[in-house]
């Protein structure tokens, strides 16, 4: 029996030998299926680039990159311009943005600082309420009743347009602000606000000059990850845009994004068409611009970590 | 100036309410729009039945059918792996450098567009591994999609448990693994299964990746097994709001559907947000 | 010798706890008044009634009077904002703000201003470059630290160490030029030598302010205070002359504490 102990106890001190062979079995296992994350995200970039390369080589990149007209299913001469879709990314996220910076910021300072236990027990979920409804649902909404909205006050020339897009995606990204916005504020400690106070600061000088500064790259961090959510979206301003080519700069117009360019033209292109691979190249084009935007935030977080 | 001070504090606190309350009002205004808009078309009938006359007439079972077979593939894919990922980061990850590429992988995979996804499926289920349109390509497609929000949910779980519970463990004899299985998880599992009510709930509000791996307009009957075509309640309110035969006849199916998969999926995020409240409160570390 | 601080059967009340029972005491101008009792005993709890700090809590209601230079602090009236720049105070741990030193020590000024008599009425007005500057590096020889950071103002504050960062938070609570300053444990996340150094400032300070200080430490306050309040479970049990407490304690309570044989 004490021969038995003293092998035992030999075995133990080197790492990982004492682990009977199922359990060995049992992290491979667990190994194996965490792998799966890095091979999903090698997988995406593979086949958007897959997809994608017949573009390279049968449409110019100049024009792609720089085109302004996209035509995609004209039958004679195809225009593969990205431009105007760039454009409508561009205009419907920082126009959402504009009003959700704002807007989230003053609810994760309110949730922060000042609401009290039993208010804040409801506005926490009705925020992550709002984060779970789908998008689909934002769309129909903008689609059918924010536009007639839009019509009355604005008188637009189409009332599904940039404006509605913004607006709707911009109540879509408050969540997403407030939630990490919050956090980051929450994480300030409470005895950096005490000093604060004992030297005569009000509760908003507090908030301006002890908080949010000790605060802030995880503030920026909440700005960017919405920013690029916005950018990403798909059916909200696929149904609330209008989805109409043209290449301007009024949010009184109907536009349409890069991802509402996937979704839509995929119902009539064919399979393995220079079209088909031209979406690809937009995909992969999409992927780079929220690839780097998440980084960014990722980046400021972690680099700009405040220390108290 | 004091007084200014005072002044400038009520102001901008006033605000900064106001934002709060114009937040909820938004809520507040869309389930109200979508709850009245929709329950004229709601009824028993109206979920059980196939559609007809090209959707105008009748019900919407297909759709419902499909996104719930939908969710059973997501749960059946990416809650498992899910999970296995989640113990192993918090249980057995120990090079820092490994540690990082995954976490990078699982953080990239959040922020893809979910269009971005829809050609992943495309062109590996659909076209590569020759799944064709069906279920299951659109089933694979949304598993890859909620795999980060399992992952990050069971790893909030588990780690949440505190180290003085494994170090009794291993003072007993016990090995890791016993201690994961008997000690860990189940004191995770509360917030385990919160994790996957609300990724198969995301999932069954998907529609971007339905629409390139082969969502049906309409069926007539339900699929058969899971390489058959499908409906499915979002993309349902999208076809039906965007390009259905007669737009403002069938406002009402449009809002009754919009109404049953926002009901879904508020339900389930309903439930489990008091699933979670009801553990944290009961297992206060 | 006049009465900075005069309290009135104050009670406070942390929802159902009452945590400070009647507790009527004067403290006087100039002074280093010391605090000390077990743990729990409301020493805390009684000073943070002094600067209102009490108020941040949820659930605490404050009875009784506080009276300051003949006003109640604890009245409707009374600007909870300019009490707290009258009357300092200093934490335990040490908390400086994550900026740079020099942007900890001009943090109050910066917000309250620079008050004048303009045309017979007051006003105030934004500190110039100068007099910040000035003031920043007065609180700081105040403070005993000017020498040790006079180069490297731009460094973040909390790249000090643990006693430096104290003196950093008295600098920046002097810069505001409060009358009376309140000492709450000042010394208990400190090493030895760090704590001599704050003993020594204390001592140097009641020249020019009224000094309050809670300590867990009896030798503490037998080494720098000049009265000594003991608190016991909520309630104030004797306060006179350091001297007399310590060498001749009236109430039985006290003289357990001192000798040990409770707390």
């Amino acid at each position: 029996m004490a021969l038995k102990l003293r092998k035992e106890g030999r075995r133990g001190l080197r790492k990982n030998r004492h682990l009977p062979p199922q359990e060995k079995l049992i992290q491979l296992a667990l190994t194996i299926a965490t792998w799966s994350s890095v091979v999903a995200l090698a997988a995406v970039f593979g086949e958007l680039m897959l997809g994608a390369l017949p573009a390279f080589t049968s449409i110019d990149m100049i024009d792609f990159f720089t085109g302004t007209v996209w035509n995609p299913s004209h039958p004679l001469y195809p225009l593969y311009g990205i431009v105007p879709l760039f454009v409508g990314t561009l205009m419907v996220s920082f126009g959402a943005a504009l009003i959700a910076i704002p807007v989230g910021l003053g609810c994760s300072i309110w949730l922060a600082e000042l609401a009290g236990p039993r208010v804040k027990a409801v506005f926490k979920p009705a925020i992550e309420i709002l984060a779970g409804i789908p998008s689909v649902i934002f769309g129909f909404f903008a689609l059918v009743i924010l536009s007639e909205w839009i019509a009355e006050v604005f008188e637009p020339v189409t009332k599904l347009n940039a404006l509605n897009g913004a607006i709707m995606l911009a109540v879509m990204m408050v969540p997403i602000m407030v939630t990490v916005a919050e956090d980051a504020m929450n994480a300030v400690p409470r005895n950096l606000r005490e000093a604060s106070l004992a030297l005569g600061a009000t509760r908003w000088e507090t908030v301006r000059h002890v908080v949010i500064p000790a605060s802030l790259s995880g503030v920026v961090a909440a700005i960017v990850l919405a920013f690029g959510r916005a950018v990403g979206e798909t059916m909200t301003v696929l149904m609330a845009t209008g989805n109409a080519t043209a290449l301007h700069f009024d949010f009184l117009r109907s536009v349409q994004t890069m991802t509402a360019a996937i979704a839509i033209d995929f119902g009539e292109v064919e399979f393995g068409s220079e079209h088909y691979h031209v979406l690809f190249l937009v995909g992969l084009v999409l992927f780079v611009i929220t690839f780097v935007i998440n980084f960014l935030a990722d980046w400021v977080t972690r680099r700009f970590k405040e220390d108290y | 100036m004091m007084l200014s001070r005072r002044a400038t504090e009520m102001v901008v606190f006033a605000l900064f309410r106001s934002c709060a309350v114009l937040v909820v009002l938004a809520l507040l205004v869309l389930l109200g729009y979508m709850l009245t808009g929709g329950l004229e078309r709601l009824s028993i009938e109206f979920l059980t039945e196939m559609p007809r006359r090209a959707n105008t007439q009748g019900g919407i079972l297909p759709a419902i059918v499909g996104t719930f077979y939908l969710m059973v593939i997501v749960l059946a894919v990416s809650v498992p792996i899910g999970i296995m990922s989640a113990i192993y980061l918090v249980e057995y990850e120990q090079s820092s450098w490994m540690g990082q590429v995954f976490k990078l992988a699982i953080y990239n995979l959040a922020g893809v567009p979910s269009i971005v996804y829809g050609l992943l499926g495309l062109g590996i289920f659909v076209a590569y591994l020759g799944l064709g349109f069906s279920l299951i390509s659109a089933g694979l497609t949304l598993s890859i999609m909620t795999l980060p929000l399992m992952i990050s949910s069971a790893r909030e779980a588990i780690a949440a448990v505190p180290g003085t519970v494994r170090e009794a463990s291993y003072a007993l004899g016990a090995t890791k693994w016993q201690t994961i299985w008997h000690h860990v998880l189940p004191y995770a599992l509360p917030g385990i299964f919160t994790g996957i009510i609300l990724s198969v709930s995301r999932a069954a509000g998907e529609t971007a990746p339905l629409m390139l791996t082969g969502v049906a307009m309409s069926l007539h009957r339900l699929p058969d097994s899971f390489f058959d075509s499908f409906m499915a309640l979002p993309y349902h309110v999208f076809y039906m709001a965007t390009q259905s035969s007669d737009l403002l006849a069938t406002r009402p199916i449009q809002y009754a559907t919009a109404l049953v998969l926002l009901l879904l999926v508020l339900g389930m995020n309903l439930f489990a947000i008091v699933l979670r409240k009801r553990y944290r409160d009961k297992y206060r570390w | 010798m006049t009465i900075a601080i005069h309290t009135e059967d104050l009670h406070v009340y942390f929802d159902k706890n009452h945590a400070l029972k009647g507790v009527s005491m004067d403290i006087r101008m100039n002074e280093v008044t010391a605090i000390i009792g077990p743990s729990g005993c409301g020493k805390s709890t009684f000073i943070r009634c002094i600067n209102r700090m009490n108020d941040l809590i949820p659930g605490c209601s404050v009875k009784g009077k506080v009276m300051v230079d003949g006003e109640d602090i604890n009245d409707d009236d009374a600007d909870v904002v300019d009490v707290r720049r009258r009357i300092g105070m200093v934490f335990q741990k040490p908390n400086p703000f994550p900026k740079s030193i020099y942007e900890n020590v001009a943090y109050g000024p910066r917000l309250h201003g620079v008050a004048e008599m303009v045309d017979g009425k007051l006003k105030r007005r934004k500190h110039t470059k100068a007099e910040l500057d000035e003031i920043v590096e007065h609180s700081l020889r105040r403070a005993a630290l000017w020498e040790e950071v006079k180069d490297r103002l731009d460094k973040s504050g909390t790249s000090l160490s643990g006693g430096q960062q104290q003196r950093l938070c008295i600098a920046r609570t002097l810069a505001v030029n409060p009358e009376i300053i309140l000492f709450d444990e000042p010394c208990s996340a400190l090493d030895p030598i760090a704590t001599a150094k704050i003993e020594d400032l204390l001592v140097d300070l009641k020249k020019d302010y009224t000094v309050v200080i809670v300590t867990h430490s009896m030798q503490q306050a037998a080494r720098i205070s000049d009265k000594t309040a003991f608190f016991y479970l909520g309630d104030l049990i004797e306060m006179g002359d350091t001297k007399q407490i310590f060498e001749k304690p009236q109430k039985e309570l006290t003289e357990q504490y001192i000798t040990g044989r409770m707390g």
